[in-house]
């Protein structure tokens, strides 16, 4: 293998994780067999439809799995340790410290019985060592920061007090009250108004550059990934389909589904309208996907290969994994007539 | 099935088909126990005049607490408005008594958001899509009955032997489908569609767009599509309108609001939406919006929008601005265009 010291460091490596639920029918795999980097200062854009995992593998990484689910295999190196054989006293410092996580729900992360100053300065007191006095003086620093107005007033306030988007900038506030090397945002914004879901956008992506902080976004809008991130893996069915660069995955998606994903998204500053490109289908049970290649079924480019072989991400170009028989015929100018 | 294409037509004419007239929706907040009394009201929708036209698709867009969904419930009597008046097919459907009313809501239909909670568990879709069918009476007999529902399961894309099936056993988008199926049993003229396809997936999103595209030129449907979402609002609609606040901001034709927003709302909700275009966004110019949506509660006084308005002057605060043509088929609300 070839060392080369000019790439950026890796900060993050899943390696072949494998994630399950057992269910009486046996063991279904949500994330099956997925590997991925994230570099320092980066940031990574996870992209997929509902069920296919990318959820799954962000809770993986903290060792959040609810039962019945359990990580089967693979290996999360963060700084050249492995997540999944920490023990529990080493994950906490890494936890909320090191790597931080924002959910979707601005209403359920945050405890509505406690104010925003205990919930704040609580990993300030814990992870940083910090005073009371002195806590709640960096606490209100966080506040600003994140923008919320009056912040030494509000800091007082229950979360029951504050806007859903208000909300959301106090979890990233106490994300990255300990500067984490690390912060996953899984649809963040999803439940937020657009004009709020911008000025949070924003806010995250302005606050981790200026910490150095890797930020991990996970979603569903196509938009949010194209505006903030750097690289993006796209999901389907458990298993990361194709990744790249933002500029190659959507101007030059060499896999079905990805092509299939950026047709099905109207846009407003297209020229004309035109019937809305679908893919067919729905998205398999992952209990029962379909052998071979997931994607098949819903193909337009679809092989007599794809039912019997299953395709592996294999390197397309520089910077461009492909997880598909077909990837060189493959492009948003070439759809075969179905 | 004639597909045509979507981009098409031009905003349809003659007499509209419904008409809403300065409709308010205030409600009260109620203080006390014993006795109870109204300490406020809630402008949710706070005199809203729009027509849509027969074949129209007219798009309502806001976000949250906007009153586009409690608009559209309103103009099928689903809320009472406060005052206004709703004139559909000519006649002043506010005024009806129950029974006149329950009468003519055969020509109006509803698609919820929600493929989850807006379909009975406990009853096999064929019933849920048959029960128009025996509320205003339509079928003749007991074949006929199951011969329409079958129908209505074409229609939309499922397959006639579904009719047994609960809903627990269809995806988000088939549930959809059984939504779109039971507001069309009672073949009705107008839907008014809230977020019907908000809750699915994109690749599920584009196959509903479509289906409601082609059910519109085969029944001549009129639409009120109700949505957040700005580019799907776009693609299926020929005139937009956009609500903050419960007023109504803007209203013009697709191609005009999307290309020349006069609104300084609309212009900042056009700019917050990020297009699936990595280059283009590094060079767009956004107007990134201060601050919160007010509380409908406690509107700000004049213009509902002054106080994250990167345009705003003293007079904005002072001053309600009404609808005014601003271009032609583009009405505007505000003083400083």
């Amino acid at each position: 293998m070839n060392l080369d010291f000019s790439r950026p460091r890796p900060l993050l490596e899943v390696k072949n994780l494998i994630t399950q639920f057992s269910t009486e029918a046996g063991p279904v795999r949500v994330v099956d067999d997925v590997s991925f980097h994230i570099n320092e200062g980066e940031i990574l854009g996870l992209v997929g439809e509902s069920g296919c995992g990318k959820s799954i593998t962000a809770l993986s990484i903290m060792r959040l799995i609810p039962s019945p689910g359990e990580i089967a295999e693979g290996e999360v190196l963060f700084g050249g340790r492995d997540i999944l054989q920490m023990p529990d006293t080493e994950l906490r410092t890494v936890r909320g410290r090191e790597i931080a996580m924002i959910f979707q729900e601005p209403m359920t992360s945050l405890n509505p019985v406690l104010t925003i100053a205990r919930q704040l300065m609580e990993p300030l007191r814990l992870h940083m060592g910090m005073t009371k006095e002195a806590a709640r003086e960096r606490a209100i620093e966080l506040l600003e920061m994140v923008g919320i107005p009056d912040a030494g007033d509000r800091i007082d306030d229950y979360p029951h007090r504050m806007s859903g988007g208000q909300r959301q900038r106090v979890m990233i506030a106490i994300a990255m009250s300990c500067n984490p090397k690390l912060l996953i945002a899984d649809e963040a914004t999803t439940a937020l108004d657009v004009t709020i879901q911008a000025q949070i956008l924003e806010m995250m992506a302005k606050l981790t550059k200026e910490i150095g902080t890797a930020l991990l976004i996970i979603t569903h809008n196509l938009g949010v990934v194209a505006r903030f991130a750097d690289r993006v893996n796209v999901m389907y069915s458990g298993r990361i389909r194709e990744s790249g660069t933002v500029d190659t995955i959507f101007e030059n998606p060499r896999h079905p589904y990805t092509v299939g994903l950026l047709d099905s998204i109207p846009r407003f500053d297209e020229e004309e309208r035109e019937r809305m490109r679908t893919i067919e289908g729905e998205i398999p049970d992952p209990a029962n996907r379909p052998s071979g290649c997931t994607f098949r079924t819903r193909c337009r480019w679809v092989a007599d290969d794809c039912a019997t072989l299953d395709p592996q991400l294999i390197s397309f170009e520089d910077d461009h994994n492909v997880a598909c028989w077909k990837a060189e015929s493959v492009s948003r100018d070439r759809r075969p007539v179905v | 099935m004639q597909l045509g294409n979507p981009g098409s037509p031009s905003a349809p004419e003659g007499k509209p088909l419904l008409e809403a007239r300065d409709v308010k929706v205030h409600f009260p907040i109620m203080k006390g126990i014993v006795r109870t009394r109204p300490v406020g009201y809630v402008k949710a929708v706070d005199g809203v005049n729009l027509s849509i036209m027969p074949g129209e698709t007219l798009g309502l867009v806001g976000e949250s607490g906007s009153g586009k969904t409690t608009f559209g419930r309103a103009i099928l009597r689903l809320i009472e408005a406060t005052s206004g008046q709703v004139i559909f097919d000519g006649e002043n459907i506010v005024e009806l008594g129950e029974k006149e009313m329950r009468r003519r809501r055969r020509h109006m239909g509803m698609v919820f958001q929600d493929p989850f909670g807006s379909l009975n568990p406990r009853m096999k879709v064929g019933s849920t899509i048959g029960e128009p069918l025996v509320i205003h009476k339509l079928h003749e007999s007991k074949e006929d009955y199951h011969q329409q529902v079958g129908d209505l399961l074409d229609i939309v894309g499922l397959s006639r032997n579904m009719a047994d099936r609960y809903p627990h056993e269809f995806s988000g988008g088939q549930r959809q489908r059984v939504g779109v199926a039971r507001a069309l049993a009672a073949k009705p003229k107008f839907l008014v569609l809230d977020e019907p396809v908000s809750a699915l997936d994109v690749s599920i999103q584009a196959q509903l767009i479509n289906l409601l595209e082609d059910l519109q030129r085969e029944f001549d449907l009129t639409y009120l599509f109700i949505a957040h979402d700005l580019s799907v609002v776009r693609h299926i609609s020929h005139r937009v309108a956009v609500m903050y606040l419960g007023r109504l901001v803007e209203i013009a034709t697709y191609r005009d609001l999307y290309t020349n927003p006069k609104h300084p709302y609309t212009q900042a909700l056009l700019s917050a939406i990020p297009l699936p275009d990595p280059k283009l966004e590094r060079t767009r110019d956004r107007i990134v919006l201060k601050g919160d949506i007010p509380s409908p509660r406690n509107p700000p006084p004049g213009c509902v929008f002054n106080t994250r308005c990167p345009m705003a002057t003293k007079e904005c605060t002072e001053i309600v601005p009404e609808l005014e043509l601003v271009a032609l088929d583009h009405q505007a609300a505000c003083i400083n265009i």
